[in-house]
């Protein structure tokens, strides 16, 4: 079967065309101009990985929120009970770039850290 | 009123600004300020939470606010001079600057004024689209600044015109805070925006993106109600019996954005026509002796990665412009044939190696782009794709040009 991609690893998003036999073994791959199409429509096959940004609320702070972001991919599938989670969290200013707000997010091997210094309101 | 003598007086605080301020101080130019309108440095990439940023500098998918923060602390580190909430209203061509700040008005003296204020978006007024004026109307970035920094979500049921970077962005963005983002709708016959945001962003929501659609009427009197889109023929022109119904009580405007200039105008910087940014050299100096220009108040980039390299350059170029007192002419005219929109710079001097910012006006494949002088061919570059979105780069060395007569850019 013949199956077409968009890559997203990069901006360049080489449109890949790739023939799979059974569930997920690629036969021939065209379109990638790096080895990272391979990997990308190998993961896209077996299990799909994105990142997620979004913010959290932050008290006292000198802004209302903090936005985060994963350290690391999860399932796509685990999207929504990620973004749920993130939207459990509350943290108090002052609230740094790379501080954890959650720590292997659903066990997912993943943190949400803070991805914007946030200073405490005087 | 004391005026304040600078070296330099850098015109935003975002990407282009802060890259330029940090290239400045390196190169040993050390009498510089920042003037930002916003409470903190930054720039858009304070809204853009999203990650994919510092691909090409860091090799890291980083967001919006960490990429800024890495220059940011920079400019603390280096002691640069920065002064947020402080609008300048006026620039003038002898490089006076005047201000409004917290600390009142300040007028300073420049040998030298960078212009690094970015762009705007386009509006629901600039393409005219029929119908009410109801609540619910936002443009992608307004839309962006309400939920990621004012923690104010703008809708429950949406449609997006116009498949610009943000647009498609936001919808994905919408839909992991709980909206039903039911539509983005492109008059163009292809995306205005790149492939990987078309999956990332509308493919895994499974979010249908029409092309060759444009929204023909507008419902609702206090609040948006509903849309009526209409399929277009190859002249963009609405197809009477293909209009369509959608309820909505948001619609989101990705359709474009504009260099903002109105200061580059006060100065008599001569602007191009096609960038809507300034004409300038290969210095990134404008139609007037010391005033220099990059970033998106140039010609809007699709990655900020390109925004630093290009204010990099042109501290470069201003740092020789403050210690030599001018720079050499440019006389040599970069043209376009219709393929291609516009390149940055527009003039260049043939005495040393340059390198071309330029997008196409429609999608091609396979293509190659063609510098041409004196018609011949100086110059092959090859390119797999080439697309309206993404910004292509060629990099003529200076042995390649033979003559000061123009050159011209041509697609094949």
């Amino acid at each position: 079967m013949i199956k077409k991609y968009t890559c997203i690893i990069c901006p360049n998003g080489c449109e890949i065309k790739a023939t799979i036999e059974g569930t997920d073994t690629i036969t021939s791959i065209e379109g990638a101009t790096c080895k990272k199409g391979e990997e990308y429509v190998k993961q896209e096959l077996i299990n799909p990985q994105r990142n997620i940004a979004s913010s959290v609320l932050v008290k006292d702070g000198i802004l209302p929120l903090a936005s985060v972001r994963l350290t690391k991919s999860i399932p796509k599938k685990y999207i929504f009970n990620v973004m749920n989670e993130i939207k459990k969290v509350r943290l108090e200013a002052p609230v740094k770039i790379n501080q954890v707000a959650i720590k292997n997010v659903l066990n997912l091997s993943s943190d949400v850290i803070v991805t914007k210094n946030v200073g405490r309101k005087n | 009123m004391n005026t304040i003598k600078k070296d330099v007086v850098i015109i935003g605080g975002g990407p282009a600004g802060l890259a330029a301020a940090v290239q400045l101080k390196n190169k040993g130019i050390s009498n510089i300020v920042i003037l930002e309108r916003e409470k903190q440095l930054g720039g858009i990439l304070r809204q853009c939470i999203h990650d994919g940023f510092g691909l090409t500098r860091f090799k890291e998918a980083l967001s919006g606010p960490e990429y800024a923060q890495r220059f940011i602390d920079k400019v603390e580190i280096l002691n640069i001079e920065y002064i947020t909430n402080a609008t300048v209203i006026d620039i003038t061509s002898e490089k006076l600057v005047t201000a409004i700040s917290g600390c009142g008005l300040l007028k300073y003296e420049a040998k030298s004024i960078i212009l690094a204020m970015g762009c705007r978006e386009r509006t629901r007024g600039a393409i005219s689209i029929p119908g009410t004026r109801p609540s619910g109307i936002y443009n992608a970035g307004v839309a962006q600044a309400y939920i990621n920094l004012h923690n104010t979500m703008v809708g429950k049921e949406v449609i997006i015109l116009g498949s610009g970077d943000i647009g498609m962005i936001m919808a994905r963005r919408m839909t992991l805070e709980g909206a039903k983002v039911k539509a983005v709708f492109e008059v163009q016959p292809y995306p205005s925006g790149l492939p990987r945001n078309i999956q990332q962003c509308l493919n895994d929501y499974d979010i249908p993106l029409y092309l060759s659609h444009t929204i023909t009427n507008i419902k609702g009197n206090s609040r948006l109600e509903g849309i009526t889109v209409s399929k277009v023929d190859e002249n963009m022109k609405p197809i009477p019996g293909t209009e369509k119904d959608y309820t909505c009580d948001t619609l989101i405007l990705s359709v474009g954005l504009i260099p903002e200039n109105e200061l580059s105008l006060a100065a008599n910087v001569e602007l191009d026509n096609r960038t809507k940014g300034a004409i300038v050299d290969e210095n990134y100096q404008t139609s007037v002796d010391g005033i220099f220009a990059a970033g998106n108040v140039l010609h809007v980039h699709d990655l900020v990665d390109f925004v630093s390299l290009e204010a990099e350059n042109l501290s470069n170029s201003v740092a020789n412009y403050i210690s030599l007192g001018k720079l050499p002419k440019c006389n040599i005219d970069v043209l376009t044939d219709a393929n291609i929109g516009h390149t940055i710079p527009q003039k260049i001097s043939g005495e040393k190696d340059v390198k071309l910012s330029m997008r196409v006006k429609k999608p091609f494949k396979d293509c190659e782009i063609d510098i041409m002088q004196n018609n011949k061919v100086i110059k092959i570059s090859k390119f797999k794709k080439a697309i309206p979105a993404k910004m292509l780069e060629v990099k003529i060395d200076k042995i390649q040009i033979k003559s000061l007569d123009n050159i011209k850019v041509v697609i094949k």
